[in-house]
């Protein structure tokens, strides 16, 4: 399974290397999620430093639906994605390569936004492994459960409109724990941030299991 | 070779096969030996790939006897897969990655090793910059071309092959020929579809014509007996390419967004 993981993984982030869509795209309308949230709640710096959390896992939210989809669309080939169940490649090993994939590219595009919103927002924090942590957790948790409602709407026409509506009302308890972890990591309130750790922790497990026991089905069945 | 060396390659009974709902295969009654090449000829909507995606363990078999190499395709489609060789329509290549990072890519998956690429790319004319290629500027008979090079390389035990001859220019088709008899004679069995039979007839042992989802008529192929045949060497396979657009001295320009070929 980690071995046809890794297989897929590098499939994808070579993909992705090469046309350089989450370069392109991704980023680029990440950033700009955050320049117009700036722009919309003023030149207020308190307002910025206060929203800031928010906002930052906001974009990494309607990122990672973006980034969902492009991992399907690479499959969209004549005839790949019947290849990718003909290969022999154990479908839960397609399913954390996939997620891996999708998380890396969030975790970079993690790091490239939270310079746009110190730059922007002029927030500094405090407590970065906190900021860190909750960051790999919820990244794992988006990635899980991105690929799996992936999964399921790949096949369809209407991918790009459903994706979203099955998605980001999952995705809700992520960028809701995310933000109040990082608004803990900003203030520097350990007590305040680190509980919420308690549900991305979870959130990270319970979709990285049922996407190792269900990817098989699901890729039969849609 | 598995216990189920003996076992015929297809073996179906009043299969019956669907396509979500709708019913692909009405009842199909049909057996390809070990070592048979088989051509399955037909009208659109008769079938014809709905028995290859079947054999391929990609349409559920909803009643009847379905059997591949001995594994039954209700029970055992995970293990059919890992046996079975199929060329579709799609050539199930990812145009990013090369011609070569494809093969090798999909070998990994059969936990073949990556190193059987190289050999088969070249004797499918596909080497040097070609190989090199991302195979989405590479044409649509290069593309073929590309995906019968896994086939090659994979080896399986059953090649299931959806209008082979598709896209193919006449030298490719040649090479093809040479292929297909060579897998059968090496034990394989070979299904295959095609809407020219003066072409898919004389590689085949027996020709079925399928109509409405189910086989409607056999007749012999007019495949020339194995010990007539004079195997082309590898080397040999890939010599009608020789001089041609895959020669490797030939020189590469784009056409267009294909990857296009002069003889320099």
């Amino acid at each position: 399974m980690w071995r046809d993981a890794w297989l897929v993984a590098g499939k994808d982030l070579r993909i992705e290397l090469r046309s350089r869509v989450a370069l392109w795209q991704v980023l680029p309308f990440a950033l700009l999620t955050l320049v117009l949230f700036a722009f919309a709640l003023g030149p207020g710096p308190s307002a910025l430093r206060a929203a800031a959390p928010g906002l930052f896992w906001l974009a990494v939210l309607f990122s990672t639906v973006l980034a969902v989809q492009r991992s399907y669309a690479i499959e969209d080939g004549e005839g790949t994605r019947d290849g990718l169940r003909l290969s022999g490649i154990d479908p839960a090993g397609i399913f954390l390569g996939k997620a891996a994939a999708v998380a890396l590219q969030l975790l970079v595009l993690q790091v490239v936004l939270w310079a746009g919103v110190t730059l922007l927002f002029g927030v500094r924090v405090r407590l970065p492994w906190l900021a860190a942590t909750a960051s790999v957790l919820a990244t794992i948790g988006l990635a899980s459960a991105g690929v799996i409602y992936g999964a399921l709407s790949a096949r369809l026409r209407v991918r790009e409109t459903l994706l979203p509506l099955l998605v980001l009302p999952v995705l809700a308890p992520v960028l809701l724990a995310g933000a109040r972890a990082w608004a803990g990591a900003i203030s520097g309130a350990l007590s305040e941030g680190a509980g919420w750790l308690r549900i991305l922790g979870p959130f990270a497990l319970v979709y990285l299991v049922v996407g190792v026991a269900l990817y098989g089905p699901l890729q039969e069945a849609t | 070779m598995s216990a189920n060396a003996m076992a015929p390659a297809v073996l179906f009974r009043s299969a019956v096969a669907l396509a979500g709902r709708f019913p692909a295969l009405s009842g199909v009654d049909l057996t390809v030996d070990p070592g048979e090449i088989v051509v399955v000829l037909g009208p659109n909507g008769s079938g014809k790939t709905s028995l290859l995606r079947t054999c391929a363990g990609l349409l559920s078999v909803a009643s009847g006897r379905a059997e591949v190499l001995g594994h039954d395709l209700r029970r055992e489609r995970t293990e059919v897969r890992r046996v079975v060789g199929l060329l579709g329509h799609g050539v199930a290549l990812y145009d990013e990655l090369t011609a070569r990072e494809n093969v090798r890519f999909a070998l990994r998956g059969y936990r073949l090793p990556p190193s059987l690429a190289d050999p088969a790319l070249e004797r499918l004319g596909l080497v040097g910059r070609l190989a090199r290629t991302e195979v989405g500027r590479l044409s649509a008979g290069q593309r073929r071309r590309a995906a019968l090079a896994l086939l090659v390389a994979r080896a399986p035990a059953l090649w299931l092959l959806d209008e082979p001859h598709t896209g193919l220019d006449a030298d490719a088709r040649v090479l093809l020929g040479g292929l297909v008899a060579e897998a059968a004679q090496g034990g394989g069995s070979v299904l295959f579809t095609s809407h020219e039979p003066e072409l898919a007839e004389p590689l085949a042992d027996r020709v079925v014509t399928m109509v409405g989802g189910r086989v409607g008529d056999e007749r012999p192929g007019a495949r020339v007996p194995p010990a007539s045949v004079a195997v082309p060497a590898p080397g040999e396979l890939a010599r009608p390419l020789g001089g041609g657009p895959f020669d490797r001295g030939a020189e590469h320009r784009p056409e267009g967004d294909r990857m296009g070929s002069h003889v320099a």
